[in-house]
């Protein structure tokens, strides 16, 4: 009807024309600087959190310089107190290693099974089933790992490993609850879901006519996968391990509740030991002086520096070596 | 001799090549499906260790209870499942707005350098051992304070951030141009069409980034180890206290040698898996109908 006319008529629509102008002239640029501040919140985070560790270690650093890298003793005891690294690292790298030794391959193959072999109505199912397996708290898996792994390891495959493998130092020694064989297990049960589905995606990029290439010339499904899908996507496997490594190297709670805390280099696995991150989860809330407290900010300086490195490896060689889409 | 050369067979050493390479291919095909086996029994292992020694543990009380005095059976966990709750919650307020505006930053203002400076430090941020985070928040908040659970709170979100981020960027960068210029052909003011247009398409998107988030920071242990792990035993909402939470709980009782305390560990494992199983599947499920979405 005619009445209604007039509510929607010139005067109304200019009236919000220009409140919209002042609210525009206000919003547009508030979006943009409330963005761009979200984006140097992201940068000052991590360089804030360089700082802080680098800062916290400073006393401990003025003492023992680089030496503390290399000084394997850790005494907290205040008046004859002396620190150094040198044990942690040792665990660390050893734990690490044997983790991603165990893992890569395990992952590779999960990857392959995934993307040439599942039947394609359990593809999903299973990827879903694998990847869950990152999702579990690591706290779980260590408290999995203190009550129900580390006894089996002790009792049954321990003696198993020292009775076959003894002669080798790595199996030698006397099997023990704690040490660093349990960290192992529970850091390549960690790392295999990482690796496998960074792993899986590069491997989806693999072209088809290239297999089919392969397999027309009468290749079995294992020589079409080392002719063509394992050099297509070694970049990306080697990347994707470095991950993995990264995510082992950095955890703290797991490997704290296995491995024993104990400052010492020995070539069994079945023995105690320590790392970096897991000595900082174990001893800074009870640590005694503030040069111990600068102590453990030291390991975690090493710590951050070590995991630094290896990420951005990582990344850099997954980046430049998959097409984009992947792990962006 | 005479009687095989008979039967005009291919040569010996073909035929043999070729029996060894289906045999190198049987014998690879069955070690990758005996991987993803292994791979998929060590799940079945660990979350059915925790759902049969959880279960036994777990009853109303547990759930509704604060923790029994020291050396005394019973009690629950009521005060950590509150202060999980507390100090996820505050987290996630701090780090899904900021997430999402690094999203909208990347996706409608940034040059391609500058955001691809943000994504190198978002991908630095999600390398760092969570045990620094925590280390990093004690250093700058808690020392010379007491802790609190806005401390763990914060460093909960370090941890979350980069995680809401990378897919806030992820979502957006798929929402398609076209939209963009639909909506600016009809003159209407750029926030206007980030908040009408933009973000309500990548909505489910930026949604199964906050709940992946909140999947992995609901199980965090480390961040929380020296910013917010010295509680009382009894329920707390308020986050200016230090505030108990499930993961440092269960790290606490499985450190202890009483069964009973490792009892009471399972029992808390079992409700945080329980939890951060249905996140994680929820999420995934709601990032397959995002993608399907928006890529059409």
């Amino acid at each position: 009807m005619s009445a209604s006319a007039p509510t929607v008529g010139p005067p109304r629509r200019t009236f919000n024309t220009v409140r919209r102008n002042t609210v525009d002239r206000i919003g547009d640029p508030a979006l943009r600087i409330l963005a761009a501040l979200a984006s140097v919140v992201a940068v000052a985070t991590i360089l804030l959190l360089a700082y802080k560790v680098f800062q916290g270690s400073s006393q401990s650093f003025d003492k023992y310089g680089f030496g503390f890298v290399t000084s394997k003793v850790w005494n907290p005891n205040p008046v004859a107190e002396d620190y150094g690294a040198a044990s942690f690292i040792y665990g660390t790298v050893i734990s690490s290693f044997f983790a991603i030794l165990l893992a890569a391959p395990l992952s590779i193959a999960i990857a392959l099974y995934l993307t040439e072999l599942a039947p394609r109505r359990i593809r999903r199912p299973v990827r879903t089933l694998v990847e869950l397996l990152a999702a579990i708290p690591s706290v779980i898996i260590g408290l999995w790992g203190i009550i129900v792994l580390a006894p089996a390891l002790e009792n049954h495959i321990e003696p198993f490993l020292h009775s076959v493998l003894g002669w080798i130092p790595l199996f030698g020694g006397t099997p023990s609850p704690f040490g660093l064989l349990p960290a192992i297990v529970v850091l390549t049960i960690m790392a295999t879901p990482i690796i496998s589905a960074v792993t899986r995606e590069v491997f989806e990029t693999v072209p088809g006519d290239l297999k089919e290439a392969a397999y027309a010339m009468g290749a079995t499904r294992w020589e079409m996968v080392r002719m063509v899908v394992l050099p297509y996507a070694r970049s990306g496997i080697v990347g994707a391990t470095i991950l993995g490594l990264a995510r082992a190297l950095g955890e703290a709670i797991a490997v704290t509740q296995v491995i024993g805390s104990a400052v010492s280099i020995k070539a069994s696995l079945f023995q105690p030991a320590d790392t970096l991150a897991s000595r900082v989860a174990s001893q800074f809330q009870g640590a005694g002086t503030p040069l111990e407290t600068s102590s453990l900010f030291y390991l975690s300086a090493i710590l951050l520096v070590i995991a630094l490195i290896v990420n951005v490896a990582a990344r850099l060689i997954v980046r430049r070596g998959t097409p984009a889409g992947v792990m962006n | 001799m005479s009687a095989t050369s008979d039967t005009p067979t291919p040569g010996p050493g073909l035929l043999g090549a070729s029996t060894r390479r289906k045999r190198v291919n049987r014998l690879m095909e069955v070690l990758a499906t005996a991987a993803t086996g292994l791979a998929v029994a060590v799940l079945a292992l660990v979350v059915g260790t925790v759902v049969v020694k959880g279960v036994s543990a777990i009853n109303l009380d547990f759930l509704t209870d604060t923790p029994a005095p020291f050396g005394l059976p019973g009690g629950g966990i009521a005060n950590s499942i509150v202060g999980t709750f507390m100090l996820v919650l505050v987290a996630s307020v701090i780090a899904v707005p900021i997430g999402i505006l690094i999203g909208i930053h990347a996706s409608e203002f940034a040059r391609p350098r500058v955001s691809y400076a943000v994504r190198f430090a978002l991908d630095i941020l999600a390398g760092v051992p969570t045990i620094i985070t925590g280390i990093f928040i004690f250093g700058l908040l808690v020392v010379g304070h007491q802790q609190s659970g806005y401390d763990g709170s914060i460093a909960l979100a370090i941890v979350m951030l980069p995680i809401v981020a990378r897919s806030a960027q992820e979502v957006l960068g798929l929402v398609p141009n076209s939209l963009r210029e639909a909506a600016q052909a009809l003159g209407i003011a750029r926030w206007r069409m980030v908040a009408r247009i933009v973000v309500p398409s990548a909505a489910s998107g930026l949604i199964t980034g906050a709940v992946l988030g909140v999947a992995r920071v609901a199980g965090e242990t480390a961040p929380l180890l020296f910013t917010s792990s010295i509680v009382s035993n009894s329920v707390s909402w308020n986050p200016a206290q230090a505030l108990a939470s499930i993961p440092v709980t269960i790290f606490t009782l499985s450190e202890s040698n009483s069964p009973q305390d490792h009892t009471r560990a399972w029992g808390a494992a079992l409700v945080l898996i329980v939890a951060v199983l249905i996140l994680s599947v929820s999420a995934r499920s709601l990032h397959e109908r995002s993608r399907r979405k928006l890529r059409g």
